[in-house]
């Protein structure tokens, strides 16, 4: 049995997530003059047209390029002692702490509660016609997955081959990836949820919405 | 209660008085409220009889200050007045003007777009001892005053797209034509059939409209007027203005606003002041044939004198426009011409016309839009010159007349006869020879004739289309001019480098050897004007023409001299528009290129004019004619009507080049929005694009203003354009010069000269 509460806390403890914004290419770093504690957001507007808050410039071959901020946060360091010089790639610039919204944090509570069935390799992954039609029509929690039962298809280089679940007989909670994306190995298809612990979930996730103050 | 329904309308009469001075402090205003509060208070104690007294007496000194209020009317003052609740709508004038109508096509909401309203209406009058009924069609904006459906007369383009089928059933019935301008401006939404391209069809057909029209103006804003309000006759109201802009838009242009700033009432004021919208302003430049006096501070629903006094001027104009072409002159037409009087409603004429007059009415609308601004720009061409111009048009006009009419039809009769003749002996050959020789065949096998090599050449020729992958693109070894930027020992990253990962790319290449192309996703970075004209118009050995038209400053425009001394000097043109005789692989044609560098692109008269005659040389000419737009920002606001008057007379231009038999061409580039394309560039049936450009109505910044919602970044990018039906294809930039010379072959009328 997992210990929500023990997981909350832990979130509440520090609710941020530290975002590195590393140079993109090698060039010469000019920084817009952010300080700590400055915050900064990402993309905006209703088709993400507004691009984010600037945070350096990176001139290569005298084409300046802007880096922006990916997300909404505050500047938490900056690397001014390389303003002006020449960086390689990867080289982080900037760190952004990133308050997490609520809905990453239900996201990374499910993470850790419910048990996530993995990618075995990278392909395009479908559900079985029955599974699919089941799900359009009655929605996720409708589905029950038991050990070795035929559940998705993997679509690889023109060939489906049928994938069977394994692991713990339960739910399915959540789907994680799209029709015909492309997914990456190890990263999680669909997030299982034992049945008896169906009522904990909704409950934390009810908790989540109503007590986490988005900042 | 007489008398309360009589103190009412002063209470109403005052605060409308209020809400037309806007927040000005007037002496006149104040001493009104005195008065009125003064009454309000002595109501319950005086007696009856006195009390209708002193309202009557109150009701004069009402009337008395409005005449004296209406002497201190500013331009914006009248842009309240017609924005007023209180002022007259369409409705009313349908209830009030016409004996009798019928609403087409609407029922309150349920309509394909409330705004635009359109009614049967008839006026019937007692002639002798018979009555007689006349028919009319009538279209204009409603706007509906607090009736939220109906968008406050801001026609959406199906609102038009219904106008121009009324017009078209108006024009089936031969029946006239009333229609009644009542807009703040054309909604912006580019679904089809699309705001701009609606309008330019509107203006295109109305340019040929077969059937006499009236149009009355109370409120013109820019497009929305224009897409009803090309007439033979044009009658606006002392009070009401017709502009290429709403004062607060060119308020917020002038103030260089973002973002919904908004403009302060001063400036506002002072644009409304000097952009030249009123009913005097209009009739002094000529865009309108008559004034019609309201009451003072504008006519309202209860002005019964004002609809009579519409009725009878309705009647008149109609008669003048009919009369004008009738083919039998009697003294009908003389007394409506030297009528003055409120003798309209006396004399009876039939409306319904021929149709030679029909042609001689179109005719005459048309050469009276041509012949408008002719103050609104300057000609530097010197008298010498003029002449030598004028003799060499009458000079072409005969030679494409002999050559082509004298000498051309009757030879083109004769090629028709022979290829039909041809063809059917071909076939008569065919069936006849066809068994000897395969006979022939048979008993002598071997002689078979081969496919030639030079066949095959032609062949190739006529079906293969350049392959990017071979580099067909590249003329020779390079371009014949590239930019100066291609000098610059720099990168640029590609604005697509997000989506398609595209390399950074180095300037020298980009500019010199891709002609701003990005080889990897196709993106178009903007090009000088310059590519264009030595690349694909070879410029340097083709004949400039009426270079010296110039734009000049026509309103007085505050600090616009400077602006456009300062255009002038940096592009070294003296128009946006540069007009051309060019050979696109030996077919020769007539080129009008607006360049975005010169005030953006803007259309003022000299533009127009500038386009016209090019259309004009064209037609003469018997040439194909191109329009290629490097950019345009619409219509130049700082020139007032004198721009937007651009858009009709354009058209008119245009639509008597294709009627005559010519191939009109539109090419855009970079960004088109506004008046030109919702006019003469919109109207054309081949339209073309480059890519990445964008086309439209109002910008992105116009349309969250005015609409207050925000549309995608891509909008208005030209493959948009193209799945919504506006434009008819999108060309890469390398390949434009073969795409051009293509459609020169392959499309357009039966006039020109090559075929």
């Amino acid at each position: 049995m997992l210990n929500i509460k023990e997981l909350l806390d832990k979130v509440k403890a520090s609710p941020y997530r530290e975002i590195v914004v590393h140079a993109p290419h090698t060039g010469v770093v000019e920084f817009a003059g952010l300080k700590k504690g400055d915050t900064v957001h990402g993309r905006e507007g209703e088709h993400m047209e507004k691009p984010g808050t600037l945070l350096a410039n990176l001139t290569r071959e005298k084409n300046k390029k802007p880096i922006t901020a990916p997300e909404k946060g505050e500047v938490e360091s900056v690397r001014t002692e390389l303003e002006g010089k020449f960086v390689e790639a990867g080289e982080p610039l900037v760190t952004i702490k990133h308050f997490l919204t609520r809905k990453e944090v239900i996201e990374l509570i499910l993470q850790e509660a419910l048990y996530l069935f993995r990618a075995p390799e990278r392909a395009k992954y479908y559900f079985v016609p029955e599974v699919d039609q089941k799900l359009k029509v009655s929605g996720k929690r409708s589905v029950k997955v038991t050990e070795g039962m035929e559940l998705l298809i993997v679509s690889r280089m023109k060939r489906e081959t049928p994938l069977a679940y394994t692991g713990p007989e339960g739910i399915i909670y959540s789907v994680y990836f799209g029709r015909g994306d492309n997914v990456d190995e190890g990263e999680p298809l669909i997030g299982i949820c034992p049945e008896d612990q169906l009522t904990v979930i909704q409950d934390v996730v009810a908790r989540i919405q109503s007590e986490w103050d988005e900042e | 209660m007489e008398i309360d329904r009589q103190i009412q309308a002063l209470k109403d009469r005052l605060s409308y008085t209020r809400d037309i001075f806007g927040n000005r402090e007037d002496d006149n205003i104040r001493l009104l409220t005195a008065k009125l509060s003064e009454l309000l208070v002595k109501e319950e104690s005086l007696p009856g009889s006195v009390l209708v007294e002193e309202v009557a007496r109150l009701e004069d000194f009402f009337d008395f200050s409005e005449r004296k209020l209406d002497l201190e009317l500013t331009p914006m003052d009248r842009v309240r007045i017609v924005r007023h609740p209180q002022r007259v709508c369409l409705k009313d004038i349908l209830e009030n003007v016409y004996d009798n109508y019928t609403e087409i096509g609407g029922q309150g909401e349920y309509n394909i777009d409330p705004s635009m309203l359109i009614a049967r209406a008839y006026f019937t009058r007692r002639v002798g001892d018979k009555v007689l009924n006349q028919m009319v069609m009538v279209i204009g904006q409603e706007k509906g005053h607090g009736e939220a459906y109906r968008n406050g007369g801001s026609v959406k383009p199906w609102g038009n797209a219904k106008a121009l089928h009324y017009m078209k059933v108006a024009e089936t019935e031969n029946i006239p034509v009333h229609t009644f301008v009542f807009t703040p401006g054309a909604y912006p939404v580019e679904d089809w059939p699309g705001a701009a391209q609606q309008i330019a069809r509107n203006l295109y057909e109305m340019a040929g409209l077969r059937v006499p029209v009236i149009s009355v103006f109370s409120e013109g804003g820019s497009g929305g007027a224009e897409a009803v309000g090309l007439g033979d006759r044009r009658i606006m109201l002392s009070h009401g203005y017709y502009s290429v802009i709403s004062p607060e838009g060119a308020a917020a242009i002038e103030g260089g606003l973002r973002g919904g700033d908004r403009a302060t009432p001063e400036l506002i004021e002072k644009c409304a002041r000097q952009l030249g919208i009123t009913a005097d302003d209009n009739l002094a430049n000529g865009y309108v044939d008559k004034v019609l006096r309201e009451p003072p501070l504008g006519a309202r629903a209860y002005h019964y004198e004002f609809f009579r006094e519409l009725r009878r001027e309705l009647i008149q104009a109609t008669n003048e426009a009919v009369s004008e072409v009738k083919s039998m002159k009697l003294y009908r037409a003389m007394v409506v011409r030297g009528s003055r009087t409120d003798d309209a409603e006396s004399i009876y004429m039939r409306w319904n016309l021929s149709q030679s007059a029909l042609n001689r009415l179109v005719e005459r609308r048309q050469r009276k839009f041509l012949a408008m601004s002719r103050h609104a720009r300057l000609d530097g061409t010197g008298i010498a010159k003029r002449a030598v111009t004028v003799t060499k048009g009458a000079v072409d006009a005969t030679h494409s007349f002999l050559r082509y009419d004298l000498i051309g039809k009757p030879k083109k009769r004769l090629d028709a006869m022979f290829e039909e003749l041809g063809a059917e002996a071909h076939l008569l050959r065919h069936k006849v020879l066809m068994p000897l020789k395969r006979a022939l065949d048979k008993s002598f096998p071997g002689v078979n004739g081969k496919e030639t090599k030079a066949d095959e050449a032609v062949r190739d020729k006529l079906t293969q289309l350049s392959s990017p992958e071979e580099g067909a693109y590249l003329v020779g070894n390079g371009w014949a001019w590239s930019s100066p930027r291609s000098q610059e020992d720099r990168t640029i990253s590609c604005p697509n480098a997000r989506i398609h990962h595209c390399p950074d790319l180095w300037v020298p290449d980009l500019f010199g050897d891709f002609a701003g192309v990005c080889p990897h996703c196709g993106h178009h970075f903007p090009m000088e004007y310059r590519w264009y004209l030595e690349n694909v118009f070879n410029y340097a050995v083709s004949r400039e023409f009426n270079r010296e038209l110039e734009s000049i400053n026509p309103l007085g425009y505050e600090q616009f001299d400077g602006k456009l001394d300062k255009a002038k000097e940096k592009t070294g043109l003296k128009s946006a528009c540069i007009t051309f005789d060019s050979v696109i692989d030996g077919v020769e044609a007539v080129v009008a290129v607006f360049c975005a560098p010169f005030r953006g692109g803007s259309v003022g008269a000299a533009e127009g004019e500038k386009f016209i005659r090019a259309a004009a040389r064209a037609k003469r000419k018997r040439r194909p004619f191109i329009a290629y737009v490097h950019g345009t920002a619409g219509i130049r606001i700082q020139e007032g009507v004198n721009g937007v008057i651009q858009m009709p007379r354009c058209t008119i231009a245009v639509r008597r080049y294709i009627d005559a038999g010519g191939l009109y061409l539109v090419l855009y580039d970079t960004n088109s929005y506004a008046g030109p394309v919702a006019s003469f560039l919109g109207c054309s049936p081949y339209q073309f694009a480059v890519q990445s450009s964008n086309i439209g109505f109002a910008g992105p910044g116009v349309i969250t203003e005015t609409t207050g919602m925000t549309v995608a970044p891509d909008y208005h990018r030209c493959y948009h354009a193209l799945s919504r039906g506006h434009i008819h294809g999108i060309w890469d930039r390398r390949e434009v010069k073969k795409n051009l010379h293509q459609s020169l072959l392959t499309m357009g009328g039966r006039n020109l000269y090559y075929r």
